[in-house]
């Protein structure tokens, strides 16, 4: 147990971040500018921590493996970004915040930094609004809310279907601005390829020129890992095609332990697979939670109808409809968190109830039709008209869907050929987010010294659920507001430590092991590509490892990833040479790490014998189907040290405790 | 979800191994596309058949697959982003062509996007333009004022919003026969523009990044529309417009 020291300060909940930030060290100003940081990623929490840090006085080296900071996946978060402003007056505050966290996540986070989080919230809102971000606002020009799920206040500020977009293009302008003044120095295009250890302190990492193939040492008195999540080790997720555990698995492999990796979320309304030649997933926003009603038909001959295209969702009369969530959470309704939904869906479509013909009958109708209709008239009510029609109100309303929506409709559109507005959208869950990720302590430092890890690539918020419109509060408040004071503590120590050679053993090793690493796949000369690797490693964590879990699945999932990826080396092709730009080497060394992460994320939720939030053992739960948590023996993170093979990993545990909020089955009924 | 009939098509893509190298169209047959797939995952399932056969697969930009990180690019047919209106090329379907065409694949034009490799371009100049001016001069302290202290006309904040909803792709200037990028630049002078928050720089900001793309070889705009036309988002002209006077004011008073 010794190895894990979490460093919660002492104190009420309430004062901790206070106090902690009255007693670290600092650094002088002048003394800044003789420390050098890499920050790896450019999302929200990178592009944060990055802009922060240069602004501060730290000399910055960011890294990103796209084209520009500009496009790192944050972009594509949809919904909103939750903060305990209560301008709506209906209740909400820190502690409210910080107790849903709490709860959505099951109780498997850890109470201090959720705290911290939720108290931060309300800076992130003003220090956007500050930067330009054009928040959506009522008439009276303040900001608006909306409500999302597992909540009962409205506390999600959002940019129509586009926050995360406007939120890192805030974040990239406060980026630009250090870049113009030479504080950031932004490696376009580069991939770190593993981080360099030196006297057990990180000191540097080794990058790919992804351009011209050049492998590079960069020093630095500290590394920060904001690389995102690893839902891509299913293949078929809704993160970009780039997303990848690489930056953490390496970080893993150099001695960070890895947390929690089960803890998986899948988001109940991404549109269904439509086939095999399927390149990934495209979620529709949880805000459409808001209005649509989730339903499929309560009658079996009706959903077979359905899928052979005979029956229409418009035909199927209301009390031939099973609203299951309202029906099973009458409370939350359609509302209920992101795992509870995503389970349900799974249980109507595992019992033959689902609507798309996919071969898996994998789908659930998602209907605005009563919204349309209840907006139809309220528009009537508003605009004065008496005795409309029913043609006026459907018009009414769909208007005001438009409004709300009208991005989100339209992507669907595109992507599915039907009109939403008038016939349900079809939905499915889909891998989304990952809770689990590197371990970290309260300073969001990793085991291993100087090494950070902020946003979605740590494991300290969300325990095993993340609520909607939280991860982008999470990114940019670990990276405007947490980092930036933690990292100054540790490298107030380094303020007479010089600049940090590359000329090292340490550096000469690892650049030797990445060229090595790279050489054998481009000499592999298999006959397979790594698409046919990447797909197949998707569907044994999609089959067993997915929304529901057995010990014999996770079984059978850990001995066939480990066949999986010897065949890789054996038979893998990567054609091209490593000195130019090669996106299928790219691929293929993404590949190979998360091949190595499946087999630890199998173990991780075979050792975890109970269900709780996104993680669900069929062997665990209650008599109605619910996740069934076991807090006497399951109440902490458990933290894999590697050991040379990645399910031969040593288990640490670090015990939650619970000093503020009593333990309580979750319920949304 | 259709069941309708698969394509086959034949494709010229442009092949260029990098930067220095000549490049050139070639032709490559492709059978059995589903309708229903996207035009990347086309290319995907063209790339995966190259790497079967031992020759060497199409390079090209893409990540989010969700039409918004601008990373995709690619001049289908003559036109950024293929025939499909308000789309990228990454949401754009096989579903918008005919059994039996032929499909043109160029990577976007323009001297101030260099080719990289095949269809991959250089668009690093936008990231230029953006950190001569692109931002509000605002420490990330988070003592700023309360977020609700500065009340913005609805109107004023939407409007902001179309202009910053630009996903920084390029397909204005590659739409453009001067290859302006005065559409890119407009939709970020224009959401500071009209912003109370962008008010202080407003005047640095438009003659900086002006000044900045035609530094980067971006030519000067003459009105065509094109770009309007082409935009993935739907950035209007009204942008260039809202920027041309605030470039005059600026020029003025400075």
């Amino acid at each position: 147990m010794s190895k894990l020291d979490s460093k919660i300060p002492e104190g009420p909940l309430k004062d901790k971040w206070t106090n902690y930030k009255n007693n670290i060290n600092l650094v002088n100003p002048a003394n800044k500018r003789n420390i050098d940081v890499i920050v790896i990623g450019t999302g929200l929490a990178g592009g944060s921590a990055a802009a922060t840090l240069a602004e501060l006085g730290y000399n910055v080296k960011a890294f990103c493996y796209q084209d520009s900071p500009r496009r790192a996946h944050s972009i594509a978060a949809q919904g909103g970004i939750n903060a305990a402003k209560n301008y709506q007056g209906d209740g909400d505050s820190t502690h409210r915040l910080f107790y849903d966290t709490i709860k959505g996540g099951d109780y498997r986070s850890r109470e201090a930094n959720v705290y911290r989080l939720a108290e931060v919230s309300t800076n992130i809102i003003d220090q956007c609004v500050a930067q330009g971000v054009p928040f959506a606002r009522d008439y009276g020009g303040l900001l608006d809310n909306r409500s999302f799920g597992g909540v009962l206040v409205s506390r999600t500020f959002y940019a129509k279907g586009q926050t995360g977009q406007q939120l890192l293009l805030g974040a990239y302008s406060a980026m630009n601005r250090q870049i113009a003044k030479g504080k950031i120095q932004m490696y376009n295009r580069h991939e770190m390829l593993d981080v360099v250890v030196v006297d057990g302190k990180a000191r540097g990492i080794i990058a790919r020129d992804l351009v011209t193939g050049e492998i590079e040492r960069h020093s630095a008195h500290a590394v920060v890992l904001g690389t995102g999540g690893y839902g891509n080790v299913f293949f078929l997720s809704t993160n970009a095609m780039g997303s990848n555990v690489t930056a953490a698995w390496k970080a893993h492999k150099k001695g960070a332990f890895f947390a929690n990796p089960c803890y998986t979320q899948i988001h109940p309304t991404c549109i269904p697979v439509h086939g095999t030649q399927q390149s990934k997933l495209t979620l529709m926003s949880e805000s459409l939670r808001n209005d649509g009603r989730i339903w499929v038909p309560g009658k079996l001959e009706d959903a077979k109808a359905i899928r052979k295209g005979t029956l229409k969702a418009t035909d199927i009369k209301e009390e031939d409809r099973d609203y299951y969530l309202e029906r099973r959470y009458p409370s939350f309704g359609n509302l209920v968190p992101r795992d509870v939904a995503s389970r349900a869906a799974k249980e109507r479509c595992d019992a033959g109830f689902g609507v798309v013909a996919n071969g898996t009958n994998e789908g659930v109708f998602l209907d605005f039709a009563s919204a349309i209709q209840r907006y139809g008239k309220e528009e009537a009510l508003i605009k004065g008209i008496s005795n409309a029609s029913q043609k006026e109100l459907t018009a009414l309303g769909e208007k005001v869907i438009e409004t709300k929506y009208g991005n989100l409709f339209d992507m669907y559109k595109q992507i599915t050929d039907q009109n939403p507005y008038k016939t349900p959208m079809r939905i499915y869950p889909a891998v989304h987010y990952t809770m689990g990720g590197l371990w970290v302590d309260y300073n969001l430092m990793t085991n291993v010294e100087g090494m950070y890890a902020i946003g979605e690539a740590n494991f300290s918020d969300h325990g095993a659920n993340r609520l909607g419109a939280s991860a982008l509060m999470q990114g940019l408040a670990d990276g405007y507001f947490v980092l930036p004071y933690t990292i100054g503590d540790y490298l107030a120590d380094d303020i007479r430590t010089g600049k940090i050679s590359t000329d090292s053993p340490e550096f000469e090793e690892a650049e030797k092991k990445a060229k090595g690493e790279i050489d054998r796949l481009i000499n592999n000369k298999g006959t397979k590509t790594v698409d046919y690797f990447h797909k197949k490693l998707g569907l044994i964590m999609w089959n067993k490892v997915g929304m529901a879990r057995t010990a014999k699945g996770l079984k059978e999932a850990i001995s066939e990833i480990a066949i999986l990826r010897d065949e890789f080396y054996k038979d893998v092709r990567v054609p091209g040479e490593a000195d130019e730009l090669n996106q299928e080497l790219e691929k293929a060394g993404r590949v190979a790490d998360f091949l190595e992460l499946g087999e630890l994320f199998a173990r991780d939720a075979l050792e975890r014998e109970e269900s709780c939030g996104g993680h669900f053992r069929e062997e665990f739960k209650t008599e109605d189907g619910e996740a069934l948590r076991r807090d006497a023996e399951f109440t902490h993170v458990s933290a894999w040290e590697y050991t040379g093979n990645p399910s031969e990993a040593v288990l640490h545990k670090e015990n939650l405790e619970f000093e503020n909020v009593e333990l309580k089955t979750r319920s949304y009924k | 979800m259709s069941a309708a009939k698969t394509l086959n098509l034949t494709l010229k893509v442009w092949r260029q191994k990098n930067g220095n190298a000549k490049g050139k169209l070639e032709n490559y047959p492709l059978n059995d596309i589903s309708p229903d797939s996207s035009f990347l995952e086309m290319l995907d399932i063209l790339n995966n058949g190259l790497i079967e056969k031992g020759e060497s697969p199409v390079s090209f930009d893409h990540d989010c697959r969700e039409g918004i990180c601008g990373s995709c690019s690619l001049y289908i047919n003559g036109e950024p982003h293929g025939p499909a209106r308000l789309v990228t090329t990454c949401q754009l379907h096989m579903r918008s062509f005919k059994d039996g065409e032929t499909i043109y694949i160029e990577p976007f034009r323009a001297k101030a996007f260099p080719v990289v490799k095949d269809l991959i371009v250089d668009r690093s100049a936008f990231d230029r333009i953006q950190h001569a001016g692109g931002y509000i001069s605002v420490n990330t302290s988070g003592n700023t004022q309360d977020a609700n202290s500065i009340p913005i006309e609805k109107e004023n904040a939407d409007e902001a919003f179309y202009s910053a909803a630009c996903i920084g792709c390029g397909a204005c200037v590659a739409a453009c026969k001067n290859a302006s990028a005065s559409l890119f630049v407009s939709a970020k002078v224009s959401q500071y523009a009209l912003l109370p928050q962008g008010q202080v720089e407003a005047k640095d900001r438009v003659l900086n990044m002006v000044k900045q793309a035609e530094k980067e070889g971006f030519g000067p705009c003459s009105n065509t529309g094109a770009c309007e036309v082409e935009c993935p988002k739907g950035i209007s002209i009204e942008n260039i417009a809202r920027m041309n006077r605030e470039f005059l004011s600026a020029s003025i008073s400075k």
